[in-house]
């Protein structure tokens, strides 16, 4: 979904098609019979295991208790494998093993042979990236285009980045002295696992610390297989542990007195407890949380560009992205045609099998989440909200959801101040720059925002008066290992990613 | 022996620019080590910590938006007006019976620290913010914000230095904040409020208020437009009361003991950091 290029599709005063730049008008007449024939990614060649069980100290370990949950494929509802349910007993030794790493191994050796570890890992995540990409699409349902295109290369990219940090670390804190923080407990979400996984586990080897990582229950397939990785980068035992399971395994993990610090992202919900359960000790943490994205469209916007710009920002990933833009503010002027616009460019989106090479929009993740945005769509709709989905047509099986927007809604509904994490976007519009601000910052939530304009002096004064952690202007959900990431407000506290990702994992002396 | 008979102040809060009473209209003696007392001083509640944290929500869009440049001549105005009220502060420092040798040390250690913390204000985003060669045709800065709102709760020792040491790397980074003063001599805190705002400090800023801590924490911490809390309180025992309000809004919780406040140590840019927010802003890069 290139900002680059957008559809040209606008009505005339007498309601006849008006072509807005030299070609558009062909472009309309193709769409009337394009149809792109399937182009399914092979996934015969995969190699998934029936089971997986948790990796601890360099070896994949049976679980204590010796139960498995199962992995299915959202798009078909078909089991792909089972790993294990991690309790504390399991937890606690992969803690044990986290920390005999640290001590022994992982903080007396220098950061130079540290990061040569780290860009092993990098390469070896490019060398099997056509397995991690397909692995993660069946595991997840996001369109292989995306996690072969963006979750995969950017995965590799992050351990790259900070591979180079490990033995740079002096130059980071300037007047301080780093250290390493210890043993790390990191959570991840399923709508991006193994990227999340890099954005963790990458920084805090190389600031030094060793980790035990709990992937999300619904997606832990890629994350196993970086254990494979890990093994066969020859990294030495206990420095990176991956313990599946759900919430349980969870908070055993953030409980586990040993741990020195918590990284977490998902919702903002789950980071509270998290948050309240850390109170009173000192355990360090940093938290990545949930997002309601304002994308701020003014009049003078390049109109194309920025419907690209709003699909993109909602519908990147089935809009399962904490800092998706799913609160389009478009001013009055042009809210009418961009909105039809937005429908036109929505009636186009391929929604279907995740693995194939033409699709825009794969498989919601679960039931769960599926029945989530369901119920957030009726809660729209009784609302009183207006409501759109685009013509896609669905897959009889899996869980699948139609692109969907809102106009006509309020600031106080619920659609608009509660994360649906779905591909759907509720529309305001405003008609001065303060209503925009205003409304862009009334919610809990400061992650991410948009704005499209074509005047540089109203972007600058956009992006100081909004308060979120990313501001992407004339362009949206664009990610880079040397660019920090992270929240204002419930959204989250501390960054990822640049050099600023680095300040979660150390403790800094005098 | 001089039969004049001297006027004693009537030590108030310092909110939103003004000098109110407490909403409550109580107070608390203020005791010297003799167990005698020296004053009264407001006992601020619920209500106060309310308006207080109202007055520097209003005063932080205006706050965060004036130039680093007027921040730090602001903050170095402080340091200016208290090195002219010395003698002011050595007397209530030595009030409840300290040295004046040592109030005098600390009175111009905070000076001092007003002085180092106004030359921070327009480096900091250069220190601190970032240019990211991000590998798509884009340009990329990171540079630091204030996070809002800060609570601020003083510990009982160098009640001057200490609540110096706290406020100036908060206000720097273009925070503004309420501060509980030391609850047993709370008089050096509040009458820097005169220092304020004779410094051409917007009103609400700074607030600051006094009384008995267990009456104003909880609050303050579990207030929702609360977006930080500076806990410098050695009282280890209540860190998890503040933790667990800061988690019902995410709130970022700073537990902050240091061993000497008159150390050099204290000035510390990190401090600031602390209380910023990195902003990150992209923009596509092309013809």
């Amino acid at each position: 979904m290139s900002e680059k290029t957008g559809t040209n599709i606008t009505k005339a005063a007498n309601g006849s098609p008006k072509p807005s730049s030299p070609n558009s008008d062909l472009k309309n007449e193709f769409a009337a019979f394009l149809n792109y024939a399937p182009a399914p990614e092979s996934s015969e060649h995969i190699e998934i295991k029936d089971r997986y069980q948790h990796f601890i100290d360099g070896d994949f370990t049976e679980p204590v208790k010796n139960r498995y949950f199962k992995s299915i494929n959202p798009a078909t509802e078909a089991v792909l494998s089972e790993f294990a349910e991690g309790t504390s007993e399991d937890v606690d030794a992969a803690v044990k093993a986290a920390r005999k790493a640290y001590d022994k191994q992982w903080s007396v050796l220098s950061g130079k042979e540290r990061g040569k570890y780290i860009f092993r890992i990098a390469r070896m995540i490019q060398e099997r990236s056509r397995e991690l990409a397909i692995t993660e699409t069946m595991d997840g349902g996001k369109p292989i285009r995306e996690s072969r295109d963006v979750d995969v290369p950017l995965a590799a990219a992050y351990f790259f980045y900070y591979a180079g940090w490990a033995d740079k670390l002096k130059y980071a804190f300037p007047g301080k002295t780093p250290v390493p923080v210890g043993v790390c407990g990191q959570i991840i979400p399923w709508n991006f696992p193994l990227l999340m996984l890099s954005w963790k586990i990458a920084p805090a080897l190389a600031a030094g610390n060793t980790v035990v990582l709990k992937p999300a229950e619904t997606t832990p397939l890629t994350a196993l297989k970086f254990a494979e990785i890990c093994r066969d980068a020859g990294l030495p035992k206990g420095v990176v542990n991956i313990v599946t399971g759900a919430g349980q395994t969870g908070a055993a993990l953030v409980d586990h007195p040993d741990v020195d610090k918590i990284a977490f992202t998902g919702s903002t919900e789950v980071g509270k407890i998290i948050q309240k359960s850390l109170a009173g000790t000192s355990k360090k943490y940093s938290l990545e949380l949930g997002g309601k994205g304002p994308n701020i469209v003014y009049d003078d916007a390049p109109v194309d560009q920025a419907v690209e710009g709003v699909i993109n920002a909602i519908f990147f990933n089935q809009g399962h992205v904490c800092c998706a833009g799913s609160r389009l503010l478009v001013q009055e002027g042009i809210a009418e045609k961009l909105i039809e616009k937005l429908k036109a460019r929505m009636d186009s989106l391929i929604v279907g099998d995740p693995l194939d090479k033409n699709t825009d929009i794969g498989a919601i993740n679960s039931k769960m989440q599926f029945e989530k945005i369901e119920k957030y769509i009726e809660i729209g709709k009784n609302e009183g909200a207006e409501f759109y989905q685009s013509s896609s047509e669905l897959p009889s099986n899996g869980f699948f959801c139609k692109p969907t927007i809102f106009t006509g809604v309020s600031q106080s509904n619920r659609i608009v101040q509660e994360e649906i994490f779905g591909p759907v976007l509720t529309i305001q519009t405003f008609r001065t720059p303060q209503e925009a601000i205003e409304k862009a910052n009334n919610t809990p939530y400061g992650l991410a925002s948009g704005v499209w304009t074509d005047k540089g002096s109203k972007i600058f004064e956009t992006g100081k008066s909004v308060r979120s952690g990313v501001m992407w202007s004339n362009t949206y959900n664009k990610f880079d290992p040397t660019s920090p990431f992270g929240g204002y407000k419930e959204s989250g506290i501390g960054r990822e990613g640049g050099l600023h990702g680095l300040y979660p994992y150390v403790n800094l002396g005098h | 022996m001089p039969n004049r008979v001297p006027v004693l102040k009537t030590y108030k809060t310092y909110v939103g620019g003004k000098f109110p009473r407490s909403e409550s209209g109580r107070t608390y003696a203020i005791k010297n080590n003799k167990d005698k007392p020296v004053a009264n001083a407001c006992r601020c509640t619920r209500k106060d910590v309310r308006d207080a944290v109202l007055a520097a929500k209003s005063a932080f869009g205006g706050w965060q938006n004036r130039s680093a440049y007027n921040r730090g001549q602001i903050l170095y105005r402080m340091g200016e007006m208290l090195e002219g009220r010395k003698t002011q502060f050595i007397e209530e420092l030595t009030a409840r019976g300290g040295k004046e040798k040592q109030a005098l040390h600390e009175v111009e250690a905070s000076i001092d620290r007003f002085i180092y913390y106004a030359g921070w204000t327009d480096k900091i985003a250069q220190v601190f913010g970032t240019i990211n060669p991000v590998a798509s045709p884009h340009f990329n800065f990171s540079s630091p914000e204030p996070t809002g709102i800060v609570g601020v709760i003083s510990p009982e020792d160098h009640p001057l230095l200490s609540v110096v040491s706290l406020m100036a790397p908060v206000i720097a980074g273009g925070n503004t904040c309420v501060l509980l003063a030391p609850q047993f001599n709370p008089l050096p805190a509040v009458s820097l409020g005169e220092v304020l705002q004779s410094s051409d400090l917007p009103g609400g800023v700074v607030n600051i208020l006094s009384g008995y801590h267990n009456e104003m924490t909880d609050h303050l911490t579990s207030h929702m437009d609360v977006n930080a809390i500076l806990n410098a309180s050695g009282d280890k025992s209540l860190r998890k009361l503040y933790d667990e309000n800061g988690s019902i809004s995410v709130k970022r919780v700073k537990h902050y003991v240091p061993e000497n406040w008159l150390s050099e140590s204290v000035e510390d840019p990190y401090l600031i950091q602390e209380f910023m927010e990195i902003k990150t802003t992209w923009h596509p890069v092309g013809m």
